[in-house]
């Protein structure tokens, strides 16, 4: 993995091209384009564990009803058991096959003796480096915060993540975490490129590099490197300690743009985010790499706990899925649904449990497609 | 070769659960306070003023003591680093001092920016054995955020995880920092999270980890918290994900007045300063270290070294520190009644300083406080 990434080039991976998710780019996929046959695109769809397949259902229905040439290559892996190991096999070959794929979250056992979380060897395997999440205030939606609107840029593909574990000693254990100067730059390049191109003024790195002097002192230092070349553009650069951050975005969290930081803290901060703005069902997200990109809800829950009742917001998932019809350029039909999901919100009339209301997932999804 | 070392994971088996071997973790339920009265029925506390606007805020602090007949004498030290053998290090007197009065509180410090300094908390933590870090934060009235409902208590491991400091560059451009969990110093402090549970009359102990990632290191942390867990019935316990514990304390702090949180070093500190942040700024938040063989009451804010002298300083998170330290040392009578008229005064807003909106100096905020005080 590491050989990989040192091979990946250290230059700008960026390439421009409008598909994401407000106005701009993602990189481009470099090899190949997505599997499109007749206009139609696979997409390899992975509605996870917990709410997932209840959150994908109204993607589906949703899709269905604007005809957007999407065609389904759906695998129902679950995480609750290593005996789905087969299926993600599948679902891996799937996503390399069609380049792009939309996934709830599969579940992760805590076990020692459970598989290692398939997410993140997804994210691994595919080298999907660059995870987004957008933290927006929604009209009509008042939270604790008013007008939060920020980015988080996690590098997802190393840091505290690296699986790297081992007992030296009874009751001794050390886990490792990695960093390389090839992953801090494509991230912190990535970060500002996303910036430059969704016309963002200021890129704020996190990290703990008082304390971790190498490990973040390497993502800080090479960040303020990369900051350098963006100077010109007129983006400015600035860095945080990870715990003044969580601090200041509780508090104050208009002072954030877009925020680039290593794996763990991404963790964090992204659900601090996803809290302000009203909770885990309403962020999307995506993974991208220089060839695959993979779309997920921001916030990385199960949420086993409202499985099967109909009850789970899809709106991340939804706006999830509108960000994957940028990237694969279909942007009017991603405009016409994201509006009207914003729109139905704004109403007020019709919303889910977690937003205090009382309709059920697919109440609130009709309501989308009657906007439609 | 990414697929195979991913998956050879997988048939990985549990790692063992050493038998607690050592015994300052078990033998007495924590480090419980054991000092003695001087020959005046006082108690001896060494008092570290700090820097910046440490002096000031220490002397409103022994103001509201004297004024409520506290009875605690002050051992005043310095710290501030002194050379010798070659090396900056604390000076002996203040470390003699906390270690024969076993309780000190002290005022912010200025790290020395610059190489060949170690940190001062640092060596402090080291030599006393501060291994668990305890941060209370309640919402003050008088004094408006976004959130108004936060009564949380969150322990943190302060010796070990990913603060071990063992760090090394592989080859150019790869960095490895270790992460260092033992089975000892998780037993600690999750004993300490419970008896402090059991103290304070939180009813729940809540572990707060990423097992699912770090199986293994934070696995080992989970389960030192589920054996200690065994020997306080009375006291729930349950565990959160990381990740989920941001989430809802963030959406609604309430639920979480019940409980006492722990968790490794490097989540604590994040997690605390985010629910400082909840109630406005490390300027009200205290915070106390327990130890084995001493415990420190602190301030964990600057030493704002730009209104230092200027008499503005607000001492209300050294003043709350101090009385997490009565409370230690079992004088909850006095810390209760100091606490009221801390409290009352801020929600009154005549006399508050200029960080919480008001226009009175550090002088005056202590004199009300005196004032209520003997009113009561």
């Amino acid at each position: 993995m590491l050989r990989n990434a040192l091979s990946v080039a250290t230059r700008s991976v960026v390439r421009s091209r409008t598909a994401t998710t407000l106005s701009a780019g993602f990189p481009r996929l470099t090899q190949r384009a997505p599997t499109k046959y007749g206009g139609v695109y696979t997409v390899t769809l992975i509605p996870g564990d917990g709410v997932g397949s209840e959150i994908t259902d109204s993607v589906k229905e949703i899709f269905d009803y604007v005809n957007a040439p999407i065609e389904w290559e759906q695998y129902n892996v679950s995480g609750v058991s290593s005996a789905g190991q087969d299926l993600f096999k599948q679902a891996m070959e799937s996503l390399q096959r069609n380049r792009v794929g939309l996934k709830g979250i599969l579940f992760t056992p805590i076990s020692q003796s459970g598989h290692i979380s398939w997410n993140v060897a997804m994210r691994q395997q595919l080298d999907i480096y660059a995870s987004v999440v957008l933290c927006k205030s929604l009209p009509g939606y008042p939270t604790r915060h008013k007008d939060v609107d920020f980015v988080i840029v996690r590098e997802n593909t190393e840091g505290e993540y690296s699986g790297l574990e081992h007992q030296s000693y009874p009751g001794v254990v050390e886990s490792l975490k990695v960093m390389t100067r090839a992953k801090a730059e494509r991230i912190s390049r990535f970060a500002f490129d996303f910036a430059l191109k969704n016309g963002r003024k200021k890129v704020t790195c996190i990290h703990k590099a008082n304390i971790m002097k190498l490990g973040d002192g390497l993502f800080l230092n090479t960040f303020r490197k990369v900051a350098e070349d963006y100077k010109s553009v007129g983006i400015v650069a600035n860095d945080m300690i990870v715990d003044n951050t969580s601090m200041q975005l509780v508090a104050k969290p208009g002072q954030f743009d877009v925020m680039v930081m290593p794996n763990l803290y991404g963790a964090i901060i992204s659900n601090i985010g996803a809290a302000l703005v009203g909770g885990p069902g309403v962020v999307p997200g995506c993974n991208v790499g220089t060839d695959y990109a993979l779309f997920e809800p921001g916030c990385r829950h199960v949420a086993s706990d409202i499985m099967g009742t109909n009850r789970a917001n899809p709106t991340a998932m939804i706006l999830s899925a509108t960000m994957m019809l940028r990237h694969l350029g279909l942007d009017s039909i991603a405009n016409n649904i994201a509006s009207a999901t914003f729109d139905v919100i704004n109403a007020g009339e019709v919303r889910t449990a977690d937003m205090g209301g009382s309709a059920t997932t697919s109440e609130f999804t009709q309501a989308i497609i009657k906007k439609l | 070769m990414l697929t195979n070392r991913c998956f050879a994971r997988f048939g990985q088996s549990a790692i063992k659960v050493p038998r607690p071997s050592r015994g300052y973790a078990t033998a007495s339920p924590t480090a419980a306070f054991t000092g003695n009265r001087e020959s005046n029925g006082k108690y001896k506390v060494t008092l570290i003023p700090g820097d910046g606007i440490g002096p000031e805020i220490s002397e409103s602090v022994k103001k509201i003591y004297a004024a409520a007949e506290v009875p605690i004498e002050w051992e005043e030290v310095s710290v501030t680093p002194v050379l010798k053998g070659g090396k900056t290090v604390i000076p002996d007197t203040a470390i003699n001092s906390i270690k024969k009065n076993t309780v000190a509180l002290k005022g912010p410090l200025a790290t020395p920016i610059g190489k060949g300094h170690v940190s001062l908390n640092l060596t402090l933590r080291r030599t006393f054995n501060l291994f668990a870090n305890v941060r209370p934060c309640a919402s003050i009235k008088g004094y408006k955020t976004p959130y108004d409902d936060v009564n949380t208590v969150l322990i943190r491991e302060n010796t070990e995880g990913e603060y071990s400091g063992i760090e090394h560059e592989i080859v150019d451009g790869v960095v490895q920092s270790i992460k260092l969990i033992t089975w000892d110093a998780s037993e600690r402090v999750a004993r300490y999270a419970f008896h402090y549970a059991q103290a304070s009359g939180r009813k729940r102990v809540t572990a707060v980890h990423k097992a699912n990632i770090m199986k293994m290191s934070d696995g080992m942390f989970l389960s030192a918290c589920r054996q200690v867990s065994k020997e306080f019935p009375d006291v729930a316990y349950d565990e959160d994900l990381l990740d989920r514990a941001c989430l809802q304390i963030v959406r609604n702090p309430l639920p979480f007045s019940n409980r006492v949180m722990v968790m490794p070093n490097l989540y604590g500190d994040i997690l605390s300063d985010m629910c400082a942040g909840l109630i406005g700024g490390l300027g009200l938040t205290p915070s106390g270290n327990i130890g084995r063989d001493a415990s420190i009451f602190e301030a964990v804010h600057g030493s704002a070294p730009d209104i230092a002298g200027k008499g503005l300083a607000n001492p209300t998170a050294l003043l709350l520190s101090s009385l997490m330290m009565l409370r230690h040392m079992n004088l909850n009578e006095y810390a209760a009644k100091i606490e009221k008229a801390t409290l009352d005064t801020i929600a009154e807003g005549k006399s508050i300083t200029g960080d919480l909106g008001g226009k009175a100096t550090t002088k005056e905020y202590t004199t009300a406080i005196i004032d209520r005080l003997a009113s009561t």
